[in-house]
């Protein structure tokens, strides 16, 4: 297969190119897109590449609509994904929600913006963390994914394709303006080296009657995708393991809701991404997650200079979050700094992670700029 | 036209399981979703090869009912998930089941946009003027003077009409009748269901519950005697001044073009593509 | 080694491509980790522009300019706002037609190249925009922050078609301004 892009070397390109290309190596065929600032250039590389593979991009009438469409897509078989920003997630929530309940693989990705409203349209921000984990109402669980470089917008992209498909759930990428628009070095993997998931299909007509029960005892049923003589229904309304709406029915909605959230709190451990940073004899932690993340391993280094037994831990996912990883570092550690883009939100997680084993500390930058080591440092040291 | 018993239409469509609908006595979408079965069985259409969308309203819960794919999705949003389903599988019929207020008030801009587009989808519309069911709220298409629970001094807004909204987008089939009108119903759903590209069949359809006894017409029947005062017939239509169409709805078919559908155009896109750098010649 | 570089200007002068090419040329010809961040002023044409490149032997942890070692200043403006954020000996190089008010006491701390690249952009090739091309080229024989086979690369990959032959005519002028300032030990 012909690609558009140069394979098995490295690039130089932005966060944004950077995702498209990681969708069409992990098999995307569907992009449908709302243009917003910073994530057009995202649907600018989908709508040069997608014509190219066969696939389909259409600029849709708004973001309600596309990720509507990229639902239909999936239920019709296709990797699908759509990309956006602030303004744009706050309109997906009704249709994440949908997809949350249905159990439909996508990815969607979020670069985030300052906000709230229209806000700082080409400014970096953090501040949709919440948004992304409970913005749609009702109880529910997804995955949320959070890269600090163009090199993790690329590889988490991909994961977040295998993850969506593995578990049947929406995956949502939480990028920034900054990763977004920065060019940075690149490898672009031939596409025998990319692992690809694909979904679980109907093995039997049995397996297929119950395409919202648990035939395999992992929380995650098969999809019957549209057109292979399933004659499946899905519907947003609580419904059964056939699928047939069953909204007064207690035992029914506990039943599902509770399945949903639970296929993905045990497997959690194969979820869950991080990584650490002179983390193993810190008597200080730093807690980030995307672009401050860079800033914290520099401000750690300098820390560590001065003499100050600093170390990092740097989430690449946010959802499921291990309140018991937390609460174990807050054991080790005499205090926790949590520095991010907004006014508190990674905060309250860590919080309620380290339960009072140590002090939990807010370093909160908002406008647009990301904290620089020496804020970290300074905040610190004191 | 040989009509086979309705019986046997509901034995090979519908999913016994699901049954009774939630409709409640009086209904026209029965009546509707049995013109459109009919029409597919007329048609012989591969059943497995039918997916049917549809958003939120009494009308939006047939695809429960029908024994095919379906996708029973958010308030208005039916076509933005057809779009999605057409384009990753075009091989896949796909019919719209949709109500007034679901396809003109909150889904109005995807409605027009998938007409634009002319996205290859039957809509089945029923227009009943009311919000059935949450009881009865005026609707987007209810005529000045009607009474909902929202506007309980009478509808003070102008209305939409549909199938005109849709003749102007661009859609490549329009027409509508009354349930009452079933021959022309089955006739017009197999024509769209046989076309390329946006179609839509609407029907005036009887709300006794929740608008026909709010506007003293309590029952079917009366409703039907009422379409049959307040409607006339496309050809009619032409030689009336209008002042003498106010407050009268028209039916009829009001497009039958053959513009290419959004498959066709994408599959073209492609292609040009793929010229433009120079993969194909 | 963590090298950054700072280039600044006003809109339509091709800071940012400059600095795009900068950072290919360390990347994927030189196989080097690199970075390039941007932010522009109002407009795109004309409001002040300012691009950073940070190059690494190791993964790049913060990615902006915390001292640039070198630094490019296009306008008056730029050299105002950004002449102070250098480390102590970092090479400078002044566009001299378009900065006529230097800060000769901070200029002590620096290397400085000043020259009036866009009329030696026009001598050279006929055409001032490939001024940003000639002082990748000053910038390149200069520091050897990468080879000159990279950068020549990372231009004809980043150039409109058919514009090859001029953009490589101003790169080289570029190479031998830089050269003399490297040779004299500037």
């Amino acid at each position: 297969m012909r690609y558009p892009f140069p394979v098995g070397r490295s690039d130089f390109i932005q966060g944004d190119e950077a995702i498209a290309r990681a969708a069409i190596l992990a098999g995307c065929r569907f992009y449908a897109g709302y243009p917003i600032t910073p994530a057009s250039e995202i649907f600018e590389a989908m709508a040069l590449y997608m014509p190219l593979v066969d696939g389909v991009s259409i600029q849709m009438e708004d973001e309600i609509a596309s990720i509507a469409a990229i639902i239909g897509a999936s239920w019709a078989g296709a990797k699908a994904m759509t990309a956006t920003s602030g303004p744009g997630f706050s309109l997906m929530m009704e249709n994440l929600g949908y997809a949350i309940m249905t159990e439909t693989p996508l990815v969607l990705v979020d670069v985030q913006r300052g906000g709230p409203s229209t806000g700082q349209p080409t400014l970096a921000a953090q501040g949709d963390i919440m948004q992304a984990i409970w913005g749609t109402h009702g109880d529910h669980s997804l995955i949320v994914l959070s890269p600090a470089t163009v090199q993790e917008a690329f590889d988490f992209t991909i994961r977040a394709f295998n993850l969506a498909e593995k578990y049947r759930t929406p995956v949502v990428l939480l990028t920034d303006a900054e990763i977004a628009h920065m060019r940075e070095r690149v490898y672009i993997p031939n596409p025998e080296e990319v692992e690809i998931v694909n979904r679980k299909l109907p093995q039997n007509e049995e397996e297929a009657r119950l395409p919202f029960g648990d035939p395999h005892g992992d929380g995650v049923p098969p999809m019957p995708i549209f057109g292979k003589g399933y004659r499946t229904y899905v519907t947003g309304l609580t419904h059964d393991e056939r699928g047939r709406p069953k909204t007064v029915d207690a035992e029914v909605h506990e039943r599902l809701i509770r399945r949903i959230i639970e296929k993905l709190e045990r497997n959690k451990e194969n979820i869950i991404s991080y990584e650490t940073y002179a983390l193993d004899d810190a008597e200080i932690a730093i807690v980030s997650t995307g672009i401050v993340s860079r800033s914290a391993v520099r401000a750690v280094k300098i820390l560590r200079e001065k003499g100050v037994k600093a170390g990092l831990l740097k989430l690449n996912t946010l959802w499921p979050f291990d309140f018991n990883m937390i609460e174990e570092l807050a054991e080790q550690v005499k205090k926790i700094y949590v520095p991010e883009m907004n006014l508190g939100q990674l905060y309250h997680l860590v919080k309620e992670g380290a339960n009072g084993k140590a002090e939990v500390e807010l370093m909160p930058k908002i406008g647009g700029e990301v904290h620089t080591p020496m804020e970290i440092v300074e905040r610190v040291v004191g | 036209m040989y009509l086979k018993s309705a019986y046997e239409i509901r034995d090979k469509y519908l999913r016994k399981d699901m049954l009774p609908t939630i409709f409640c006595p009086g209904c026209g979408i029965g009546s509707a979703l049995q013109y459109t079965l009919r029409a597919i069985d007329d048609l012989g259409l591969n059943q497995d090869e039918i997916v049917w969308v549809s958003g939120i309203g009494c009308s939006s819960r047939v695809p429960g009912f029908v024994n095919f794919d379906g996708l029973h999705t958010t308030h208005g949003r039916a076509l933005a998930f057809a779009t999605g389903i057409k384009l990753a599988n075009p091989d896949l019929k796909i019919i719209a089941f949709m109500g007034d207020g679901d396809a003109a008030a909150i889904g109005g801009n995807h409605f027009i946009h998938a007409i634009r587009r002319n996205l290859d989808v039957t809509v089945i519309l029923i227009n009943n003027f009311t919000y059935g069911m949450t009881g009865g709220q005026v609707a987007p298409t209810a005529l000045k003077g009607l009474r909902g629970t929202t506007a309980p001094y009478g509808q003070f807004e102008n209305p939409f009409d549909i199938a005109d909204l849709a003749v102007s987008a661009g859609a490549n089939y329009v027409a509508r009748w009354s349930v009452f009108n079933y021959l022309q119903g089955i006739n017009s759903i197999k024509k769209a269901l046989s076309k390329e590209g946006f179609t839509l069949v609407e029907f005036l359809s009887p709300c006794p519950i929740s608008f026909g006894r709010r506007n003293r017409m309590k029952t079917s029947p009366e409703l039907l005697r009422w379409y049959q005062k307040i409607t006339v017939p496309l050809a009619k239509a032409k030689n009336m001044p209008p002042e003498e169409l106010e407050g009268k709805i028209v039916i009829g078919e009001f497009a039958d073009r053959d513009r290419p559908g959004l498959v066709r155009e994408y599959e073209a896109y492609k292609k040009r593509a793929k010229k433009m750098m120079g993969w194909e010649e | 080694m963590r090298k950054e570089i700072l280039f600044s200007g006003f809109g339509g002068q091709g800071v940012i491509l400059a600095s795009v090419i900068l950072g290919r040329a360390a990347a994927v010809y030189e196989n080097l980790y690199a970075v390039q961040t941007q932010t522009y002023g109002p407009e795109s044409r004309g409001g002040a522009s300012k691009a950073e490149v940070v190059i690494s032997d190791e993964p790049i942890d913060y990615p902006k300019a915390l001292k640039p070692d070198c630094a490019v200043f296009f306008s008056q403006e730029a050299y105002n706002k950004y002449l102070r954020t250098v480390r102590e000996g970092a090479k400078v190089i002044v566009e001299s037609d378009l900065v006529p008010h230097r800060d000769e006491e901070f200029e002590k701390k620096l290397k400085v190249y000043a020259l009036p690249l866009t009329g030696i952009a026009e001598e050279t090739t006929g055409l001032s925009l490939t001024m940003n091309i000639l002082t990748l080229g000053v910038l390149t024989a200069w520091t050897e922050v990468v080879s000159r086979e990279a950068i020549e690369k990372a231009v004809l990959d980043a150039v409109p078609k058919g514009t090859e032959e001029i953009n490589l005519r101003a790169l080289h002028k570029g190479f031998e301004l830089g050269e003399k300032a490297r040779t004299e030990g500037l």
